[in-house]
């Protein structure tokens, strides 16, 4: 298979277009979690309820579509390669919970990937819905669509004083995990990032790093999403979530002006080195190729490299990752070997690019 | 920033929690996180297992001064029992949450930083019940008063209006 083509199968469509602030903003989630109350939650319920939850579950959802969104492919967990699970998760499809439990699990997922909507996860019903950029509104909002749509099919696990009843008490209430995805390459080059997330966790917020094999913020890129679910409405765990995303954005785009007024050729090396080191390593780590992708990108947005398109950050941190990589080679690879396969991966991809050699 | 932790690997992992009503700032990498076993919301790994087993060891220290309200509280309809979800940090069926009923405050009031009682959406069909349930309670307790003043034509009227409404819900 062709590279390019390979990239349209495994980005999905959702990822492909921009969205509002799209310069740090790379996404927006919204996931709402559901129980019925005909069924003991799956966590702990028996083999033979869960078998019973997932059936009644199907009956109604297999066939089913959403509006005009069209019919939602429906995945049965048991019947995937573990590969095939892992590219899932590495597309923030479903968790890595679902494939834990993936025995009579499945997964819904619409047509262009931004409708992810996971069976027998820790929940009965985990609605998810992704959008690219800013758009943590118009994700609430069709979630919620989504939401009342299923609660015509099912019987709510839903009390009067608790709100929807979830199996872990971090999650009742609204059920709600409101979350943003945002590269902030020029907060962690001026180190000011260490005061603001504590900041931000005063918000009663969470910052997490997220990619990669290991544990770091790999790539500049942080999850932000609230922590509590329960004693506010929807609107206002959005609205407090979009309101310090907002103030980032402002940091981000004032330290992103401070380090081309203070430090523009320290900052051009870099940005020009590691866009050397992708397009020409032969053995590269994933926490070496985050950082050179994250440096590429702010030269993309600050202008400085022209020709290469803004969606290689999400694009490759997404495609470099274990399960990915496999996929596209075919085979089972050592952490050595994946190494070596990343670097090819990264060039091919590259020389897709109309790279143009900065004139002086 | 470094993790508060191993100061080795830095920190990932940021979030405040109310210990004894004092805020307490962490600061963890992933690993240490996942070690420690902390509350980390957004992800499935966390448990609140610690947090809980906390709250219920207070509570048998507390109980031995109590041996009369020491039966072990159980869920009816999937058998869980309060210290099973102690144990494991997650419910078993939305019964649960009625079994434990009064015990649970304290633990939402910390990980929802104090509060205890949703304000957000209700859902159409569960809540179209709900409202209803509350009506008629409300009725039957403006029942309950003009059968006691005596006011037995009213009485009837609202008795029919409590029949209706529940009639209807058997219909749906
Ligand atoms: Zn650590
Ligand atoms: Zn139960």
């Amino acid at each position: 298979m062709s590279l390019q083509k390979f990239i349209d199968q495994a980005i999905s469509p959702w990822m492909q277009s921009e969205g509002p602030d799209a310069d740090i903003v790379l996404s927006s989630r919204i996931r709402l979690a559901r129980n019925l109350t005909d069924f003991a939650f799956p966590v702990n319920a028996s083999k033979d309820q869960r078998e019973k939850a997932f059936h009644y579950i199907k009956e109604r959802l297999e066939k089913e579509a959403y509006h005009s969104m069209g019919q939602f492919e429906w995945i049965n967990m048991d019947g995937l390669e573990p590969i095939e699970k892992e590219v899932l998760v590495e597309k923030h499809l479903i968790s890595p919970n679902l494939i834990q439990y993936s025995n009579h699990a499945a997964v819904l997922i619409n047509e262009n990937e931004s409708v992810s909507i996971m069976v027998n996860e820790e929940d009965h019903l985990r609605i998810q819905c992704l959008f690219p950029g800013f758009q943590l509104n118009e994700a609430l909002t069709l979630s919620n669509g989504i939401d009342d749509w299923l609660e015509e099919k099912f019987n709510y696990a839903f009390h009067e004083t608790r709100g929807y009843l979830t199996s872990c008490p971090t999650n009742v209430g609204t059920g709600l995990r409101a979350s943003v995805m945002v590269h902030l390459p020029a907060l962690m080059l001026t180190q000011r990032m260490n005061r603001i997330a504590p900041a931000i966790n005063q918000f009663g917020l969470v910052v997490r790093g997220i990619y990669g094999e290991g544990s770091e913020a790999l790539g500049n890129v942080f999850q932000i999403s609230n922590q509590m679910t329960l004693g506010k409405s929807e609107e206002d765990i959005v609205e407090d979530l979009r309101g310090v995303v907002m103030q980032l954005i402002q940091q981000e785009k004032a330290a992103r002006r401070d380090l081309l007024d203070m430090s523009k050729i320290q900052l051009e090396d870099r940005i020009y080195r590691s866009y050397g080191v992708l397009a020409y390593s032969r053995i590269i780590h994933s926490k070496e190729a985050a950082t050179c992708l994250s440096d590429v990108r702010l030269g993309i947005d600050l202008g400085l490299i022209k020709g290469v398109s803004r969606s290689i950050l999400n694009e490759l941190m997404v495609l470099t990752q274990p399960g990915f990589l496999q996929h596209y080679f075919k085979e089972a690879l050592s952490p050595d070997e994946r190494d070596i396969k990343r670097a090819t991966l990264i060039r091919e991809r590259l020389n897709l690019e109309d790279f143009q050699k900065p004139t002086d | 920033m470094e993790c508060q932790e191993c100061h080795l690997r830095p920190a990932t992992l940021h979030f405040t929690k109310i210990v004894n009503g004092d805020k307490m700032e962490y600061h963890l990498c992933d690993q240490c996180a996942k070690e420690k076993g902390d509350v980390m919301a957004g992800s499935g790994s966390f448990s609140i297992h610690h947090l809980l087993s906390g709250l219920l060891n207070f509570e048998q220290h507390v109980g031995e001064n109590h041996h009369h309200n020491h039966s072990v509280l159980k869920c009816p309809k999937c058998g869980l029992t309060y210290p099973e979800f102690v144990e494991i940090g997650k419910f078993g069926c939305d019964e649960c949450y009625k079994a434990f009923h009064d015990k649970l405050d304290p633990v939402f009031r910390k990980v929802h930083s104090g509060n205890t009682m949703h304000t957000g959406k209700i859902p159409k069909r569960a809540g179209k019940n709900m409202n209803m349930k509350r009506k008629v309670s409300t009725l039957k307790e403006t029942l309950q008063k003009l059968i006691e003043d005596e006011e037995f034509e009213k009485a009837a009227e609202i008795r029919d209006e409590i029949r209706a409404l529940e009639n209807g819900r058997n219909d749906e």
